[in-house]
């Protein structure tokens, strides 16, 4: 019993030390920027040590779930839908996983407001308060809706074993020919819009999800199949975006 | 905003995070798969940690770190510190702390974190945590700080977004097959909890302070940056370690050849 309970605290204190290790970048430069160019003292000393304490505390206990939580379930569903045979359910699953992490996702909230106030200012929309928030909802419709194809043709290409790189590529140039053709005020959001999609949370799942489901089938590669599924979901949403600008300017 | 306020942000933001989340997992497992999962409570339990584990660190954050890189983005951008009429080479401690900040926060980045958990268990540890991390932490720099070069010399964001892809679809067909799609999704999880909020700021304070920059266009791509990038320094990683290991496999065969007698 209290070698367990060594044992355990033995564990904890390693992976407070880990977080503590992936923190210490942060705190050096903002530390030396605020002392040394700035040359203005830390404000309130007390308030960023107790952030910090939380901040460490937290990474801790999300990396501890990551390998106890995330990870099993985005396999075991993986194995579950292998398993089960059925690939409708499977891209239903996986479109509804990429759709609904992403229509409530924060970030993206965010910047399809800040969105919304470019295209009012640049009289691409009425400059009302409706106006701007149907174009923002819309926008958020249309990114949500290029992250489910996202993770539906990834999960197609883990199936079939398809190289990546071409669907890349494929993007890629779609991106390039529509950048000439899309108004000029969507450029900036709609490649920021690849960034902000894919959230803390989900990436652990769809990583788990792809390379569950690389490895539950015989003759696919994890590595070489099992990843990939984040690179859609970060390039499909510039391509829709774009799309988004072009139909409404 | 109070300490009490903060946290509740936290918890609500995290909150709308994961609850569609589990809303679909749990529909999906209970009606379509019918089948129990594996260790359900440790899964559970797992869970937990991972939402209060979230909640902490971005109430933390909010807390600790953000207003203060806020502020240091915006003295660092400000006319004051940087001087009135300034050109472009006047922004060099702007450049430095764009790309010591977006290191330092692909570093703490969770979801980097577990990408390359995953990718070091599936490599059989050939990808190492901390060597892909730096990878990606390097990448996300040097975009950064090409960024804000961007924003203060006012040139087209997509001829640069354009030749970074003409480098990526180059290296793709050179670097080792088996990093490729792992360097592709590199891409898309560098950018979320940690990064996204300082950088953002650090873009729209320099496109506001810049002469002739509009906040509203100039200050968005800089995430653009923070995501192509990575790709690239992932694939020269693994470049580097193949010529590394082929230069090291030669010279053990030059030594070879050499000691033997004649």
């Amino acid at each position: 019993m209290r070698a367990a309970m060594r044992q355990l605290l033995h564990d904890l204190l390693r992976s407070l030390l880990g977080s503590a290790r992936d923190l210490a970048p942060i705190v050096l430069v903002v530390g030396f920027f605020q002392i040394a160019v700035v040359r203005a003292p830390l404000p309130d000393l007390g308030g960023i040590l107790a952030g910090a304490v939380l901040v460490l505390v937290g990474l801790t206990l999300f990396v501890r779930g990551l390998e106890m939580g995330l990870f099993p379930i985005g396999e075991a569903m993986a194995y579950g839908f292998a398993k089960k045979g059925s690939v409708a359910w499977l891209l239903l699953f996986s479109f509804a996983l990429g759709f609904g992490t992403t229509i409530a996702e924060p970030a993206l909230t965010a910047i399809a407001d800040e969105a919304a106030k470019v295209a009012a200012q640049d009289g691409a929309i009425v400059a009302s308060d409706a106006a701007r928030a149907s174009y923002a909802y819309g926008l958020r419709l249309t990114v949500a809706l290029s992250v489910g194809a996202a993770v539906v043709i990834g999960v197609v290409r883990i199936l079939k074993g398809w190289p990546i790189h071409w669907f890349i590529m494929t993007g890629y140039l779609l991106v390039v020919i529509m950048t000439t053709l899309a108004p000029v005020e969507i450029i900036g959001i709609a490649y920021d819009s690849g960034g902000v999609t894919t959230s803390t949370v989900t990436v652990p799942l769809v990583t788990a999800l792809g390379v569950g489901l690389a490895q539950s089938i015989r003759g696919r590669n994890p590595l070489l199949d099992g990843f990939g599924l984040i690179a859609f979901a970060s390039l499909t949403p510039i391509v829709f975006v774009l799309g988004y600008g072009m139909v409404l300017g | 905003m109070s300490a009490l306020e903060q946290l509740a942000r936290a918890v609500v933001d995290t909150l709308f995070d994961v609850v569609p989340i589990v809303a679909i997992l749990f529909v999906f497992q209970l009606f379509v798969l019918r089948r129990p999962l594996p260790h359900l409570k440790r899964t559970l339990l797992g869970v937990g940690y991972v939402v209060v584990g979230l909640m902490l660190f971005l109430g933390g954050l909010e807390r600790a770190l953000f207003p203060l890189g806020r502020q240091m983005a915006k003295a660092l951008t400000d006319p004051a510190f940087v001087g009135a009429a300034a050109g472009w080479r006047d922004y060099a401690w702007v450049y430095a702390f764009a790309a010591a900040i977006g290191f330092a926060t692909t570093v703490a980045e969770p979801a980097l974190i577990a990408v390359s958990i995953k990718a070091s268990e599936v490599s059989g540890g050939t990808i190492t945590v901390r060597g892909l991390r730096s990878a990606v932490a390097i990448g996300v720099a040097l975009g950064i700080a090409l960024g804000t070069f961007r924003i203060v010399s006012g040139t087209p964001l997509h001829w640069y977004i354009i030749a970074g892809y003409v480098v990526v679809v180059v290296q793709t067909f050179f670097a080792p097959r088996t990093i490729v799609p792992l360097a592709y999704d590199s891409g898309g999880v560098t950018t979320s909890t940690v990064t996204v909020p300082l950088v953002a700021a650090l873009g729209l304070g320099l496109a506001s302070t810049v002469p002739g920059r509009s906040p509203l266009l100039d200050g968005f791509g800089l995430i653009a940056f923070a995501s192509l990038f990575p790709i690239m320094s992932v694939m020269g990683y693994a470049q580097l370690g193949e010529w590394r290991a082929r230069r090291a496999a030669r010279l053990r065969q030059a030594r070879a050849l050499q000691d033997q007698p004649f």
